[in-house]
């Protein structure tokens, strides 16, 4: 057994477990927290793969930025005060327990019969350093050239979008 | 075979070993005597009024918002920044227009008004008024 | 060098950066005292030892013998917790941080360094972004309602203030075309420091690195008149100190950086021109590192007690309405220099 199983192992144990503590913890709160922790754990698993740069994005767009964001709605929203959805809704765990499993059989059905593994591994050297941050800038500047402007627009439009509804749904 | 990461995450197991250690000890030594006095919230003496998750200014929302979109596009930066001098002036203008855009959103925000902190507006007590109101009622000496 | 070789050196360094970030934690919160009574025409502490110099161990002992209190209305969970956040972020972003260059010692070559981490700009900026978290749960998980609006307070505030520290950055990257810091150091050749030839850059780094940090004129997070503390009102005992440490040693990873990034970390300008021994230069350049960081310090200190605590609105305005717009200027002008006189 290899360091890099190892970590792998703890890094997948601490996103699986938090992701459990994330949905089933009433306080919406702690929720946040273990899925700040998931967050950590998913940047670590990127990393074991050289993907350094979603890595680093995972933890300061989404751990950083979007997570606060999470905070202050729930704050703002004051916790604690929203009824239990299952005590009410008896059906919705029905419809969520076939959509787990549907969820689980897709997943087994890749993992066990489709072995996606055996596709990627085939240029493991470019796969490799596909991830670093000037390999992701070069591509910036060639190939992708016009979706990278074209998410400076995007972000436009999302800049604007989101002030538009924030101002409607709070004034 | 320890790579540079491979020494960060030491770093970080040793860092928090650390601090788990020192609030450990600490566990260890320091007096428990607890009073009900004691595990009261703060509040300047009274006791404390209504819940402590009170309702704070809707702006704060509106500012995680704004930072989110600005934060992806640093983002987005960093690897153009990274590789820019190998482009010359092609790398120049791609950065250029992506900063115009950004430019165009911030201008925009500015325009709206989305990055003023609206502060309500003062409301000093009238001194005038009050010392018309008391007048009529009683007459109150007021010093020079 | 062989595995084992590697692994002692690391765990070597790693235990000399601890120590040495200890020790200048616990002294720059004696410092801090010294000039401020100093700046202020009062004594400071001066009777623990020679000159007061033994009173950050016995602030220490002090606090490890205080009484742990989490008040009836607080989330036990998250409010041991968030202390332990903001030491454990503060704490990690020292592993990056070059103090020196290559040295050889017994035959190994060494790097003054932790982990030469390719990414390591962006560690650190990941890292200060996750420092928000440690003082929102405190203020959320306190239950009292000067915590709470301490804690929110606080995250607007870094995560404005992240904004135009994240767009200087930007500058200083273009500069180096490389995001280690060893490698931005060296690219800061001579005179050649970011400090000189991007000056609006370095002052929104070093404005925005006063508002991550929470010091004065940016300490609305505390505010002790109108906060009583903010954050940190319901934590006593070690969880405090955990609060007060993460605090200082935030403050020692600013001015690291404002070094590394803007002031040619360890670098003399033309000291290899003087024909000094290997190991002079190195310890001379190592030195030099320190008394930059610690004149850097000394700013934050001052800058204390020199200039008076923000409101609210106007703190928010600097954010977005000057720094963040001179940061994007920044760029631009950084990009063009390098585009005119193909640096």
């Amino acid at each position: 057994m290899n360091l890099e199983l190892i970590i792998f192992i703890v890094l997948a144990l601490t996103g699986a477990i938090s992701a459990v503590g994330m949905i089933t913890r009433p306080n919406p709160v702690i929720s946040a927290l273990f899925l700040i922790f998931n967050f950590f754990a998913l940047a670590g698993l990127y990393l074991l793969l050289n993907a350094q740069f979603i890595s680093i994005v995972q933890i300061i767009v989404y751990a950083g930025a979007i997570m606060v964001l999470f905070l202050f709605v729930i704050m703002l929203l004051r916790t604690g005060e929203e009824p239990k959805l299952f005590s009410e809704k008896k059906h919705i765990k029905y419809f969520a327990i076939v959509i787990a499993v549907l969820v689980f059989v897709q997943l087994g059905y890749l993992i066990f019969y489709e072995a996606p593994s055996e596709y990627i591994s085939q240029r493991v050297q470019q796969s490799m350093e596909a991830g670093t941050i000037e390999n992701i800038g070069q591509q910036l500047y060639t190939t992708y050239m016009i979706p990278f402007e074209a998410a400076g627009f995007l972000l436009l439009a999302a800049t604007i979008g989101a002030l538009v509804l924030a101002k409607k749904n709070f004034e | 075979m320890l790579t540079e990461f491979g020494k960060v995450l030491v770093f970080i197991i040793l860092a928090a070993a650390f601090v788990v250690i020192a609030l450990f000890v600490a566990r260890l030594i320091r007096p428990a005597r607890p009073t009900k006095e004691k595990f009261t919230i703060y509040e300047c003496g009274e006791n404390p009024e209504g819940t402590p998750w009170v309702k704070f200014n809707i702006r704060f929302y509106v500012v995680a918002l704004i930072f989110l979109i600005f934060d992806v596009e640093i983002v987005l930066l960093f690897p153009w920044a990274l590789t820019y001098q190998d482009y010359g002036i092609y790398g120049f203008l791609v950065g250029i227009i992506f900063l115009l855009i950004l430019g165009l959103g911030m201008a925009y925000e500015w325009r709206k008004g989305d990055l003023e902190w609206e502060k309500p507006s003062p409301k000093p007590p009238n001194l005038a008024k009050i010392l018309e109101k008391s007048k009529r009622n009683i007459p109150v000496e007021v010093p020079d | 060098m062989n595995i084992w070789e590697i692994i002692i050196i690391t765990v070597i360094k790693i235990g000399a950066i601890l120590t040495i970030m200890l020790l200048t934690v616990s002294y720059l919160v004696y410092f801090e005292r010294r000039i401020s009574a100093w700046i202020q025409s009062r004594l400071g502490p001066n009777r623990v030892g020679w000159e007061g110099i033994l009173q950050p161990f016995a602030d220490v002992f002090k606090l490890l013998l205080k009484e742990d209190i989490s008040p009836v209305a607080a989330n036990k969970f998250i409010h041991g917790l968030a202390p332990f956040i903001a030491v454990f972020v503060a704490f990690s972003t020292y592993a990056v941080i070059p103090i020196g260059p290559d040295v050889t010692i017994f035959g190994y070559s060494i790097q003054l360094v932790v982990a030469d981490v390719n990414i390591g700009v962006l560690y650190v900026l990941a890292l200060t972004s996750l420092g928000v978290y440690g003082l929102t749960f405190a203020g959320w998980s306190s239950g009292s309602k000067y915590s709470l609006l301490g804690g929110i307070r606080s995250s607007a505030q870094m995560i404005s203030y992240e904004v135009s520290m994240g767009f200087s950055v930007g500058g200083v990257l273009l500069m180096a075309g490389s995001l280690s810091p060893i490698a931005i150091v060296e690219a800061q050749y001579g005179w050649m420091w970011n400090a000189i030839v991007q000056p609006i850059g370095f002052i929104t780094f070093t404005v925005a690195a006063f508002a991550e940090t929470n010091r004065l004129p940016f300490d609305l997070p505390e505010a002790e008149p109108e906060l009583v503390g903010g954050y940190h009102t319901e934590y006593s005992s070690m969880k405090f100190a955990g609060f007060f440490l993460a605090e200082y040693a935030n403050m020692i990873i600013a001015a690291g950086m404002i070094v590394t990034l803007y002031l040619g970390g360890w670098q003399v300008p033309y000291i290899d021109k003087l024909g000094l021994g290997e190991i002079v230069t190195a310890l001379m350049q190592v030195g030099s590192f320190f008394v930059k960081m610690g004149a850097i310090l000394f700013f934050f200190i001052w800058v204390r007690w020199s200039i008076p605590r923000f409101r609210y609105d106007q703190l928010m305005n600097l954010g977005w309405k000057v720094m963040f717009p001179l940061s994007l200027i920044n760029i631009v002008w950084v990009a063009a220099l390098i585009m005119i006189f193909n640096l």
